[in-house]
């Protein structure tokens, strides 16, 4: 299960990194690197104990489903790169028709 | 009289200020002044990257059991009058809007925070060497690694810039820079402390943890951040029991040695300090055990498949939006590209990777499912060891003593100096390191691990173990 360049590419896309070709081949290899360790996995049984850990113990607790405001101690603004309106500012997607900010 | 009541712990500071409330002034400027002396030259520490200023500290303290306490703080940890940037240039002199709950548990005692510390870049490394800020030195020697990823915070307590730190743990970021540094370090059951105002790693692995010069110093710290907190789901609402204690016997109390802590690899002078602690505890009347933990090995493996996925997932909110670094673009796709790339180093963009490859369409059940069920078969393996009436385990906390800044560059090297810290985060159990001697001049850690909320139990045996040792701990 080797990684390629291409799979390299594909996930850092999906992250939204930008990887600039130059570091492709460094990445790629100490990803195979540090995966090649993780292929011990597969010789461990143990198929379903995460399933069986979790109805054994307490269970997921759940919380109130109320929406709690966290204070803040300064306002949106004051950190926020681009604000207006109470909105948080980005470029338009590519896919919209190019005009002023939305 | 400050400067030696400041290395004297944070009870005697307590117990002075509340004699005299003006000794506060002169223990905080006294650790406003050593983290200038200890910042300076070309060997400076770099321990304390934001360093609060004297006259916004003391004043009126409440009168808890930190008052007048100088206390530093992880830079992950949200904090209202300094930047929280995470060690990262995504968050380069980013102010959080709010506080976190162990910061605000640490105020209300009476503590000053004087300064927050250097990391690895949000919390992934184990040296401090991935801080956008450069790299931490360790106090004992400082051509060597601090440890990580809380080693600021760990090279402060052991600069006695102040007597407690915050740090935080996903694999053993508490403990190893603990050991390597010569001071002790605590990682409290997953749930007995609040995460609120934790910058997200790992959050099924995150914890707050404490470092202190002496047993005391964190058992006092760990007992103050403790408790239920609403803004926390994943906190305990069980009571917060005593932790602070004193020397004690141990007669009767069962210490585990699991055997795959003791590996033939394991260095030599390493064991021998071990065999030196095994000998005090049983000298106070504590039965030694040999036990098995015999998923040890995939710890490692499991610990970063689950660590960098989660990663993957918290870390994507750093796009250049709400808060932190932009990268302008034209685009929004630019705009997300830009920034995450001007703003991660190579160990998160390495990780992040990694975690989009493992929970990726194809990938997820070879590795995240698998690694999900191995990790209930190495917390499956303590609950057999503590339910077959072995109080406490104890184990060397890493291999080695510190390594030298710059000499680990294969990644998976550097992630096997975690190999003993990890499981415990991996399995949710408090744990803790605890100087116990010295090796070519080099700090040696011992490690007590305990079953789920037994902190208790593991600060006794820490007491104990510490009072037998002496100044031998340090030697």
């Amino acid at each position: 299960m080797a990684v390629t360049p291409d799979d390299v590419r594909h996930v850092a896309q999906l992250a939204r990194l930008e990887i600039p070709e130059a570091e492709l081949a460094m990445y790629v290899d100490q990803l195979n690197g540090i995966l090649a360790h993780m292929e011990e996995l597969r010789a461990v049984g143990g198929a379903g104990a995460a399933a069986q850990a979790e109805s054994t113990r307490e269970g997921m607790r759940l919380r109130p489903d109320t929406v709690g405001a966290v204070p803040l101690a300064v306002p949106l603004e004051s950190f926020a790169a681009a604000m207006r309106d109470g909105f948080f500012l980005v470029p338009r997607l590519a896919t919209h028709e190019a005009g002023e900010e939305s | 009289m400050s400067a030696s009541l400041l290395d004297a712990g944070a009870a005697a500071i307590a117990a002075a200020v509340h004699a005299d409330a003006s000794v506060a002034d002169q223990v905080v400027a006294t650790a406003l002044e050593r983290v200038r002396s200890t910042h300076e030259g070309a060997q400076g520490l770099n321990a304390v990257l934001h360093r609060a200023r004297a006259e916004a500290l003391t004043g009126a303290l409440p009168d808890g059991a930190l008052r007048g306490v100088p206390v530093v703080v992880k830079d992950n940890i949200a904090t209202l009058e300094l930047p929280t940037s995470c060690g990262s240039r995504m968050l380069e002199g980013w102010v959080s809007p709010y506080e976190a709950t162990v910061v605000r548990k640490l105020r209300e005692a009476g503590a000053v925070v004087v300064g927050k510390t250097n990391m690895d870049e949000f919390a992934m490394g184990s040296s401090t060497e991935n801080s956008a800020y450069g790299p931490t030195r360790n106090p004992v020697d400082r051509s060597r690694a601090p440890g990580g990823s809380s080693g600021g915070s760990a090279a402060a307590v052991a600069a006695a810039i102040a007597p407690i730190g915050l740090g935080s743990e996903t694999g053993g970021s508490v403990r190893q820079p603990a050991a390597f540094c010569g001071v002790v370090g605590v990682k409290p059951t997953y749930g007995r402390v609040s995460r609120f105002g934790l910058v997200a790693f790992a959050s099924s692995l995150d914890a707050v943890g404490v470092f202190g010069r002496t047993v005391d110093d964190a058992a006092i710290a760990t007992e103050t951040i403790s408790g239920h907190d609403v803004h926390d789901a994943t906190s305990s609402d069980r009571g917060v029991p005593t932790m602070r204690g004193a020397p004690g016997s141990l007669d009767g109390l069962v210490v585990g040695i699991p055997r795959e802590y003791f590996p033939d690899s394991l260095h030599p002078d390493v064991r021998a300090r071990c065999d030196r602690a095994l000998d005090a505890l049983r000298s106070l009347g504590a039965v030694v055990r040999e036990v098995s933990l015999p998923h040890t090995a995939l710890a490692i493996p499991v610990y970063y498949i689950i660590a960098p996925a989660e990663a993957s997932a918290n870390l994507a909110r750093f796009d250049g939006v709400r808060y932190g670094l932009r990268a302008e673009s034209d685009s929004l796709r630019g705009l997300y590209d830009g920034t995450r790339a001007r703003g991660f180093g190579p160990e998160v963009t390495r990780r992040i990777l990694l975690g989009t490859y493992v929970l990726s369409a194809g990938f997820y059940d070879a590795y995240y499912r698998k690694a999900q069920d191995v990790r209930a078969l190495i917390a499956r393996d303590f609950d057999a060891v503590f339910s077959s009436g072995v109080d406490v385990l104890f184990t060397p906390t890493t291999p080695t003593p510190a390594f030298a800044l710059g000499a680990i560059s294969d990644p998976y090297e550097m992630y096997l100096s975690d190999i003993f810290t990890v499981t415990a985060n991996l399995a949710g159990i408090p744990a803790m390191s605890l100087p116990i001697g010295r090796v070519d001049g080099l700090p040696v850690g011992g490690q007590l691990l305990a079953g789920h909320f037994q902190e208790p139990q593991m600060f006794r045996v820490a007491y104990a173990l510490e009072d037998a040792l002496g100044a031998e701990a340090h030697r």
